[in-house]
Parts: structure tokens; sequence; C-alpha cells
């Protein structure tokens, strides 16, 4: 078993406006994963994050702590969420991270154990 | 002469003394350096005590125990639980370990290559991991096959290494819908091992025709978990017509024997009869891959060489067709040059040397080698030997060093 992290990065867009067919295909889509991964192996964590723009990124420069307005990588898509889970292998996290909605591009990462 | 018997062990089976050794102990950052030890331990042993009698299994059990050395000094050092040893020891069950659904084939060498070939790796990155630990291609030849430095190579495959290990890349055959997608990369990692076979570039050897026969088994291996895929039988039947002319290629003294010198009645006609059957069995019109529309037509080509009575009635005319269709699904530098030496046959060495200069220096040494070719049959002796020493200057490989420096002296004869 390997616990790995998925890191959920998509466009910016608003759900409040999202139809009630779209909101349950998603939730559709992030039941089909939980069971999936539920059956392979298990989820340890996840959460959904609040918009880019509410984010502060922290870091320190010439000794001092800088805090900046916005993500650390300015880029088109943002982090929306992440799960935490254990699986037996990559080919079973990849086999999870394509039941999540299409409009995902999903970042697989290995979680490094420490002793 | 042990350490030749050795060395032919080693090309011979690494592929399978990884995938033993990986199988057994799902180890993949311990399996290569317990593998080293035992070889030369071997280097030392066999030299006193001769060869054993199984020679692989000797290997086998001695990287075993190296194996199993790390484990326990890594369990000493964790002070974990001496269970996870005397589980190691007595070796995991098949069915407990591997995640194998489709059951398809019980082949722990097509495990280790579809490892080796996984999507999650990039593409250079995984076939050059293959020849490496599955074929066991030297790191310097993968270098030289990919046109990068050793350094650079050695550490893109430490790279894909770590990362198999720590992504969790899994040693076992995906389900029957994954593995299609599979083989396009299966392929392409065979077709570069056969390339390597034929032109290692470097060492005295200029063919290592044994490894070249290794990349043609790994298509037969997974060509028979899928029949019908085209991309396997059109690589198949290019790799047997290469292969088919094997023993033409080097004259006794180990000089290059080019294609319209080689003695045809000795090309393996069991081979080409084989290749040119898989060849009229896939329907042309079918839409294919880029991939096996490529490899289909580079066995084409070799097809109009293989089934000529003789090099003059060899249809190089067909054969420039054939290379304009290729260069139109898969463009590259050596396809380029390959055109301008059919198109010189087909329509003399003026076009063939106008063809030639439109092709994109990458450092090569055959573009030069080429042009001074053409050179010398338009009798323009100076700028032939021009060419001549600078493709002398960059290659690397002692058989076609020679053959360039015997048509260098040669040359010089004809003016002197």
């Amino acid at each position: 078993m390997t616990r790995y992290l998925l890191l959920i990065t998509h466009e910016p867009w608003d759900w409040s406006t999202a139809s009630e067919e779209t909101r349950d295909a998603f939730f559709a889509q992030h039941r089909a994963f939980s069971e999936h991964v539920a059956e392979h192996g298990r989820e340890i964590a996840s959460a959904a994050l609040g918009d880019a723009d509410t984010a502060t990124t922290v870091r320190h420069a010439d000794g001092q702590l800088v805090l900046t307005d916005g993500p650390f990588a300015e880029t088109a898509e943002m982090i929306g969420g992440y799960y935490e889970v254990e699986l037996p292998d990559l080919d079973a996290a990849v086999a999870a991270a394509a039941l999540l909605p299409p409009s995902y591009t999903v970042e697989i990462r290995p979680v490094i154990t420490l002793e | 002469m042990n350490d030749e018997n050795l060395e032919r062990v080693v090309r011979e089976e690494w592929g399978r003394l990884v995938a033993l050794l990986l199988a057994r102990y799902r180890r993949l950052d311990l399996v290569e350096d317990a593998l080293g030890d035992a070889i030369e331990a071997a280097t030392r042993t066999w030299r006193v005590r001769g060869v054993p009698d199984d020679p692989v299994a000797w290997l086998l059990t001695t990287a075993g125990r190296r194996v199993l050395d790390r484990l326990r000094s890594e369990a000493v050092h964790l002070r974990r639980a001496p269970e996870l040893i005397i589980d190691a020891e007595h070796g995991p069950t098949r069915a407990g370990t591997i995640a194998d659904p489709g059951g398809i084939v019980e082949d722990d060498v097509l495990r280790l290559v579809l490892m080796c070939t996984h999507p999650a790796l990039a593409p250079e990155a995984a076939a050059a991991l293959a020849l490496r630990l599955v074929l066991g291609v030297s790191t310097r030849d993968i270098a030289r096959l990919f046109l990068v430095p050793e350094t650079t190579m050695a550490a893109r495959i430490t790279r894909a290494k770590k990362k198999i290990v720590d992504a969790g890349i899994p040693f076992a055959i995906p389900g029957a819908e994954a593995l299609p997608d599979r083989l396009d990369t299966v392929a392409q990692t065979a077709y570069l091992a056969f390339t390597a076979g034929y032109a290692p570039g470097s060492g005295a050897e200029l063919m290592h025709t044994d490894l070249a026969g290794e990349a043609v088994r790994l298509v037969r291996v997974t060509l028979a978990l899928r029949p019908a895929a085209e991309v396997l039988r059109a690589l198949l039947a290019l790799l047997l017509l290469q292969h088919s002319r094997r023993d033409t290629r080097l004259s006794p003294d180990g000089e290059l024997v080019l294609l319209p010198d080689q003695d045809r009645h000795r090309w393996h006609r069991e081979e080409i009869d084989e290749a040119v059957a898989l060849l009229d069995a896939i329907p042309s019109a079918r839409p294919m891959s880029a991939q096996a529309a490529s490899y289909l037509l580079q066995a084409r080509i070799a097809a109009e060489h293989a089934t000529a009575t003789s090099a003059s009635a060899t249809r190089w005319d067909r054969i420039v067709g054939h290379y304009d269709a290729l260069l139109e699904v898969m463009p590259s530098s050596a396809a380029e040059l390959a055109r301008a030496v059919a198109l010189s046959e087909s329509a003399g060495p003026a076009a063939g040397l106008r063809a030639l200069e439109q092709i994109a220096d990458v450092g090569s040494h055959r573009p030069s080698a080429v042009r001074a070719e053409l050179l010398r049959l338009l009798e323009r002796a100076e700028e032939a030997r021009e060419s001549y020493h600078l493709a002398l200057e960059r290659c690397g490989n002692a058989a076609e060093t020679a053959h360039l420096r015997t048509r260098l002296l040669s040359l010089d004869g004809c003016v002197g």
C-alpha cells in the first residue's frame, strides 16, 4: 500500500451558478471515487478549498517574513481540493482519479512516510 | 574464457534475472545492485572454480542473498519486527502479491517490460529503462542511442527507477482494457532495443545480434498476447527482415559489408518469408496509429530489398515512394538520410546529394559518410576526402571506422 495525495486543480468557476444536474453529476463522480478508494484501500482525508483569491502565501525574504495575497504559483488553474488516500499502487490511484469530474486535472503524489 | 561465458550469460539472461529477483523481493532499488554484486562475485569465483552447471541459478541465488542481507540490515536499522524478514526469505506467494486481474500470462519478463514502459514515465526514460533492465544494454550504448551524454542517461535511468519505487508503479500485467495502450510503448522499446543491437556504437564488436534476437523475442512474446495488434505485427515483420541479413553484414575480417555486396543466398529465407506473410496479412486500407504505419512502411522498404533477386534488381523507385510516405507519418533525420540514398540510386548521385543538403546536422557520422560516397561517384575527390575525415572524427564504432578508413585510402589511391 502507498499513500497518495491527489491534488485537484481546475479552472476557477462559480459553483453557486452551477445547475442542479451539474451539481448532481459532481457529487456522483466524487461518490464513485470514494467507493473505488474504499474498495481497494482507504481514504485518509479530503477537503474542498476556498478560491485561490482567498489564498495567503507566506515566505521568507532577506530574513523577513513576507506575506503575499494570492497563491504561490500564478497559473490559469488553481488548486481546488485534495484527497489523501492509501491504495495498492499507482494504477489504482490513476483509476480512482479517472472517476473524478473530467474538468479536473489531478496531480498524484506519493506521500513520504517518516519513521 | 570464463569471463566470456559470464558476459554471455549476463547479456542473455539479464532481463530474466531482474524479473525473477523483482518478482521475489519487490525491491527495484536493491535488485540491480544485488545483481551487480553477484556478477562481480562470479568474475572472481568462476575464474577459480569454473563455470557452474547452472550459471543463471548461481547468479540468482547469489543476488538473492545480497538482497536478503540488505533487507536484514534495514530491519535492524529500523528495529522492525523480524517476521518481515522471514516473509522475504520464504518468498511471497504469487497469488497473494500481484494485482493481476486479467491473469493473461505468467511471464515475469513481460511484467518487467510493462513496468519499465509504464505511461507514468516519460517515453524516453521508459525506453531507456527497458533497454537497461530488460535487455541489459549498457548505459553508454543507451546514451549513444538517444544522442545524450552518458552521465545524462545514467541520471535519467536513476530518476526513472526512483519514480517507479516512490510512485508505486506496479510490477503487474494490466487488465485487457488497458493493455492495448501499453503495446505501442512496448513496440517502441523493442524497436529501439533492436537498433541498439545492430549499432551499439562503441567497442570493437559492430553488432550484438544476440541482443537484436532478444528484441525480436520481446515482440513475439507481446504479440502472442495480442495477435491482432498491427503495431506488433508490422514491427515483427520489420525486425525479421532486418535480422534475416545478420550473417552477411560483416566480412570474415569483421569489416562492414554494405547491402549491395551482401551474399543474398546467406540471408535467412524463412524469416523473410514469415515477414512477407505478416505484411500481406495486414490490410493496408485499415486506419492505424502513426507508429504502426511507420513500422509498416519501413517493413515494406525492407521487403523490397529482401525480395530483390540482386542489388541491381532493387526497385528503388518504389523505395523512394515508401520513404516519402514514411516522412509524412513520422519525420526523422534517419529516414531523410535513407531517402537521400534511395534517391541517388534511382535518380543519380547529384539528386541524392541535393536531398542530403536538406538534412539537419545532429552530430551523427552517417550523413557525412553518405555524402563522401556520393561526392566520390561525382568525382569530386577533394570534397569527398573532407567528408570522410568528418565522418571519421564523429564515428565511435571500430568496424565502421575501419570501413571509412579503407574507403578514404582507396580514394587517395584513385587520385594518386
